[in-house]
């Protein structure tokens, strides 16, 4: 896998939940420090946009859908194991 | 024994379920509003009994409802479900929608998360189509997923909050059994149970490698509930719970009208014949003439005309025709007419519920008017002996609903112990008319001997009489008793052809000596007229003298006279009239 390629993220919320807000601070603190200028997150408020969980089969949250690079992957929780983030984003080799 | 005979009152706050039986034992349904838990092994027919709880809402109470699906996609449930004939393709436009929330197999899990992304989809959802009722499926799945008991505790009462907050009437199902795996996920569904306000346990376990299903009310919070285990089987249409009588049915229709039972000399015995709706168990040993005896009642029936299902656990229907074509009873020409349908279910596979509910249905389709079923012990083997009572004492309950004339025949083992009075199924209690065919070993023969053991409402002969079957029918004969003995067959004979030669031979005597009386009588006879010939000639005789003596006297009187005269020496004495010459 190129080490430029771009990853482009939606991180599903649940409003202010105590889970949820800890996912979308460890996302940001995981791609300054993993992924520095190569990283989009966006972030769907399940409440505001139930249509959209909906549609993306989204129903524990927080969910982090990684879509590009292929395939889609999908992480659940609050992504505290950083480690098991980046073996799914498949950086773990280049990490170690 | 039925705990819940009476009437389970019906009442507004539930949603009923459109499971036949399940209504009944719930009076209703579920709680309407509430939540219900659905605890199940694996194949227990959760995921049916709930998506059956939403076709019927959607259908028939106008509440639309959501299905979650967490275990098996909502494609496949829908191609499953498809067998059940509830259209869902067209429910699923409008009142009925799936939420396919099967957790990936490649989902990667980091850190804690929780359920409140799929409440606020199905928030959204709920609102968009009105729904009223909403199942989750499996949840112990997505459960599975969590770290700790803490946090699945803290989803389950998420999960129960927002039902509640938005008066859902909910189910939620969710696996119980007795292996490892799944003991990790009782302890929180321990709870839950506590939680709910109604909880549902079913169980499918296999006896003898015969499957049951049983279904369970354990909870219905402000609702009586028949409390018992009832059987179930997923049929035709979904699911069927077996209750043994639905509460605030009318009894059936009694009636005064006979129906013959086949045999002539027998409907004499009964006063007439069967009851008609009545049930009647034959039971004997193998080999007393039980099969042919209820052949001849469906032959009568027949031949009135009535709609007729012969079911044999026994044999081929082919060689039930054949078998009693041989003592005269014929079926074929009613089986091709199509009065008479005959069913064979002769190596039993499945439940003696199932069985039942197959009976039913076909008996229905078929129109039935008479029932027999050869034998209703075949319920007894194999693995049904706990159930088969029950299915016997419904089988009976549904006949009489309907009016149908029952005849069930029952096998007696003969090298059991068990006397007349132990029917294997204890149905002979529930039956109307019982009878009772034995063998009698008597001279080195076996006879067989009929005799009734009850018939409620009718006078009925004590006596046992003989079977006998030829190839022209089935016939009753007195069986020889006097002074105590009863006999039949060849001692029968034998003792009514000794008598008869007796009763012979003291005619002949008693002929012969009329003969000679007869004959002694014609000589008195003649005798007597010969006398009565020789008396006549002596008083003519006698007569003659008389006459002869007093001529002659005369005679001499008057020559006496005329002599006197003639001398005229004496005068003429007055008075003295000259005797006429």
């Amino acid at each position: 896998m190129s080490r430029r390629a771009m990853f482009k993220f939606r991180l599903f919320v649940a409003g202010d939940a105590p889970n949820s807000a800890q996912a979308i601070a460890n996302l940001a603190a995981f791609c300054r420090a993993h992924l520095p200028d190569r990283y989009e997150i966006e972030v769907v408020d399940v409440f505001r946009e139930p249509k959209r969980a909906l549609a993306e089969g989204i129903f524990m949250t927080p969910t982090l859908v990684v879509l590009t690079p292929p395939p889609v992957r999908r992480i659940v929780g609050t992504l505290s194991h950083t480690q098991t983030v980046l073996q799914a984003l498949g950086l773990l080799d280049i990490a170690a | 024994m039925k705990s819940t005979r009476s009437p389970i009152v019906k009442s507004a706050a539930k949603a009923p379920t459109g499971i036949a039986g399940f209504d009944e034992i719930t009076g209703g349904g579920l709680p309407h509003g509430r939540t219900t838990l659905l605890v199940g092994g694996p194949g227990s027919g959760k995921t049916v009994l709930a998506l059956q709880f939403l076709v019927h809402g959607a259908q028939e109470c106008k509440e639309p409802g959501i299905f979650v699906a967490f275990e098996e996609s909502s494609k496949r449930i829908v191609a499953n479900a498809e067998s059940f004939g509830w259209k869902l393709a067209a429910l699923q436009k409008k009142n009925l929608y799936f939420m396919d929330a099967q957790p990936l197999p490649d989902l990667i899990q980091s850190g804690d998360f929780d359920l409140g992304g799929m409440l606020a989809a199905l928030e959204a959802q709920t609102r968009t189509m009105k729904a009223r009722r909403i199942v989750f499926d499996a949840l112990d799945v997505v459960l599975a997923l969590l770290p700790d008991p803490a946090t699945k505790r803290r989803e389950i009462y998420r999960l129960h909050e927002w039902l509640l907050a938005h008066d859902l009437t909910g189910i939620i199902t969710a696996k119980a059994g007795g292996d490892e795996a799944s003991s990790i996920i009782e302890q929180p569904f321990g709870f839950m149970q506590f939680m709910v306000d109604c909880a549902v346990i079913l169980n499918h376990s296999v006896a003898l490698g015969v499957s049951h299903r049983n279904l369970r009310v354990q909870k219905y919070r402000g609702s009586a509930f028949d409390e018992n285990e009832s059987p179930f089987l997923i049929g035709n249409s979904g699911l069927e719970v077996a209750v043994a009588r639905t509460p605030g049915r009318v009894d059936a229709k009694v009636s005064n009208e006979r129906v013959s039972s086949g045999v002539e000399r027998l409907d004499t015995m009964l006063g007439g014949g069967y009851y008609r709706g009545a049930s009647v168990l034959i039971t004997g040993f193998s080999g007393t003439a039980k099969t042919t005896l209820s052949g001849a009642f469906a032959e009568a029936a027949c031949r009135r005309g009535e709609r007729t299902m012969f079911v044999s656990f026994d044999s081929d229907c082919t060689e039930v025709i054949r078998n009693l074509a041989s003592v005269g009873i014929r079926l074929d020409p009613y089986v091709k007419n199509g009065c008479l349908r005959m069913i064979s279910a002769r190596s039993i596979a499945g439940s003696a519920e199932t069985y039942l509910v197959r009976i039913k249905t076909l008996a229905q389709e078929h129109g039935a008017r008479c029932l027999v079923i050869d034998p209703v012990s075949a319920w007894y083997k194999s693995g049904n002996d706990l159930t088969a009572q029950g299915v016997a004492d419904r089988l009976i309950d549904w006949s009489k609903g309907g009016g149908i004339t029952l005849v069930c025949t029952s096998l007696l083992d003969e090298m059991s112990n068990r006397a007349e009075s132990g029917s294997p199924l204890q149905i002979s209690a529930l039956a109307d008319t019982w009878i009772h065919l034995n063998y009698l070993v008597q001279a080195g023969e076996r006879n067989r001997g009929l005799s009734i053991v009850k018939s409620r409402g009718t006078a009925h002969s004590n006596q046992v009489r003989e079977l006998i079957l030829s190839d022209t029918g089935v016939t009753l004969t007195d069986t020889y008793t006097a002074g105590g003995e009863v006999l039949m067959g060849t001692l029968r004979w034998e003792k009514e052809r000794a008598e008869r030669v007796a009763h012979e031979a003291a005619e002949a005597a008693a002929k012969l000596k009329r003969v000679r009386l007869d004959a002694e009588e014609a000589e008195l006879e003649v005798r007597l007229k010969s006398l009565q010939t020789e008396l006549v000639a002596k008083q003519v005789e006698k007569a003659l003298l008389v006459r002869s003596t007093q001529s002659h006297e005369g005679e001499l009187s008057r020559g006496r006279t005329q002599m006197q005269e003639l001398r005229g020496a004496d005068a003429a004495i007055p008075g003295k009239k000259v005797s006429p010459s």
